[in-house]
């Protein structure tokens, strides 16, 4: 089992409703996030580009930050979702410095934390919680093994990139282009 | 022209709008690493060799401080965890894939390492001292009969601890400033080249201050082919590493680090070695202190220019 997400960057508004629905169902704290919309514009007047993406913790098929924990509080989780263990984490920011898409942040709380792929909604069968609110439907979410989930339809089918694939994270979310 | 821009406002303390997740602390931290790396390991070369009547301040005096430098160390350390209760967590697990983790380990080895060195030495500069219990002065004997061994220990592990400072940085390759393996020798030599300074201001004979002002000026002299090697490197690397190599070069960091750290740091001190070993009069603390001073603002610039250099944005 390997989840993944794509995002299809053509359809994606810029909206940020997947940031809020996020920020309430894991009740992050007021003033972070856990993922974020980015702008890009590329090009010279009048002949412009806009590519508009949704960001979160790529969940790196060879992800540093768990490499580099001292404690072993991230890990990596059945299915591929990188996770932090709260009461293993001594909040060093070891894994916050390794992260080349700077996807995590410190918890007021002390311990670290990021995305989880909403993994207590996937292991009940629901979709994360970004991916269940977007109202472009421009998220796909799903078992990279099984040739018919929607993320492996949806890659087959689209040219597609993956953020700084040159950091050699093995980035697992993937942006329809 | 391409512009990126975060449009939903991501601004997580500590993260954006740049990378501050260690301040004061680690530097700090790597600094003092360093000079009791350099400190040991003086000691326990020179007992080795048996030269323990020409180097009695290397030996004997200067590692007396050095509990207190890993002390502090650790102490600077635990400040900069967020989740300080978990402080213990650091133990129950080795990850030989984190430097933070064997970095903490080798601490746990050589800090006891150093009290004992302190222990068996500290009544020749304090000939008056007494311990209150029998059982220690037997258990001073029983260490100053295993001295070499513990030497060993001492040359091995500081030189881990001195390489472990710069590893630390260059595991990380989300940030291309830090992601060079030269900065483990390089932390090595500055680490080193700090020891050697403390030496040289506690010697008494001029014959030990000569030889480590003769040791320093040869540190300084391969920090300096180091550093010039670094951004070598950084400039014939890819494109982020060139941006790192800019921070230095143009960049906000270039006046405080090759005037702050490499002028006053290395080069000047090392001129005023060089006139020392020539017999005109200067007062060593000078030289000392500078590279002391310059090895300190050295991490520091180094951990903060590192944090500002990134892939993305
Ligand atoms: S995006 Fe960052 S936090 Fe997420 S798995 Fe990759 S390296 Fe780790
Ligand atoms: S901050 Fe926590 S999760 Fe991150 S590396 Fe340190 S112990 Fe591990």
């Amino acid at each position: 089992m390997r989840y993944a997400m794509a995002i299809d960057t053509k359809k994606c508004v810029g909206c940020s409703d997947c940031v809020v629905a996020c920020q309430t169902e894991n009740n992050v704290p007021i003033g972070y996030c856990r993922d974020w919309i980015v702008e890009v514009v590329d090009g010279t007047y009048p002949q412009l580009e806009l590519e508009i993406r949704s960001e979160r913790c790529n969940h790196c098929d060879n992800s540093p930050c768990v490499r580099c924990c001292p404690t072993g509080a991230s890990h990596v989780e059945e299915g591929g979702f990188v996770l932090v263990t709260h009461n293993k984490c001594i909040g060093c920011g070891a894994c916050i410095a390794s992260c080349p898409y700077d996807a995590r942040y410190p918890h007021p709380d002390g311990y670290v934390d990021k995305c989880t792929f909403c993994m207590h909604r996937v292991t009940k069968g629901q979709l994360p919680a970004c991916v269940a609110t977007c109202p472009t439907k421009c998220m796909y979410f799903g078992d990279l093994d099984d040739p018919n989930s929607p993320v492996s339809l949806v890659l087959k089918n689209r040219k597609h990139k993956t953020l700084i694939p040159e950091a050699g994270t093995k980035p697992q979310l993937y942006y329809l282009i | 022209m391409r512009e990126e821009l975060i449009t939903s406002g991501r601004m997580n303390p500590l993260v954006d709008p740049q990378l501050h997740i260690w301040s004061w602390e680690i530097p700090f931290y790597l600094f003092l690493g360093g000079l009791a790396a350099g400190i040991l390991f003086f000691a326990g070369y020179y007992v080795i060799m048996g030269k323990e009547k020409e180097y009695p301040a290397a030996i004997e005096k200067t590692p007396l401080i050095v509990p207190f430098l890993l002390l502090l160390g650790l102490g600077s350390l635990f400040l900069d965890l967020n989740h300080k209760l978990f402080f213990w967590r650091l133990y129950t697990s080795i990850r030989l894939q984190s430097p933070m983790s064997w970095g903490a380990w080798v601490l746990m080895v050589i800090t006891p390492v150093s009290f004992i060195w302190a222990a068996i030495h500290i009544k020749k500069t304090f000939p008056k001292l007494k311990w209150p219990y029998a059982w220690m002065d037997e258990l001073e004997k029983f260490f100053t009969s295993y001295k070499k061994v513990i030497a060993w220990i001492m040359v091995i592990y500081s030189l881990i601890l001195g390489i472990y400072t710069g590893i630390l940085f260059s595991a990380f390759n989300a940030r291309p400033l830090w992601n060079t393996s030269i900065l483990g020798p390089l932390f090595l030599t500055s680490g080193l080249s700090t020891g050697a300074a403390l030496n040289i201001i506690t010697a008494k004979s001029e014959y030990e201050r000569h030889k480590f002002t003769r040791i320093d000026l040869m540190l300084i002299g391969i920090e300096l082919f180091l550093i010039i090697h670094i951004f070598m490197g950084f400039l014939a690397s890819t494109q982020v590493q060139i941006d790192a190599a800019r921070l230095f070069l143009g960049g906000p960091y270039t006046a405080p680090f090759w005037i702050l750290v490499v002028f006053f740091g290395m080069i000047l001190p090392g001129l005023l070695e060089i006139l020392e070993l020539r017999n005109i009069k200067i007062p060593v603390l000078i030289p000392a202190t500078l590279v002391l001073v310059g090895g300190l603002l050295f991490r520091f610039i180094w951990t903060f220019a590192g944090e500002s250099s990134r892939w993305l944005y």
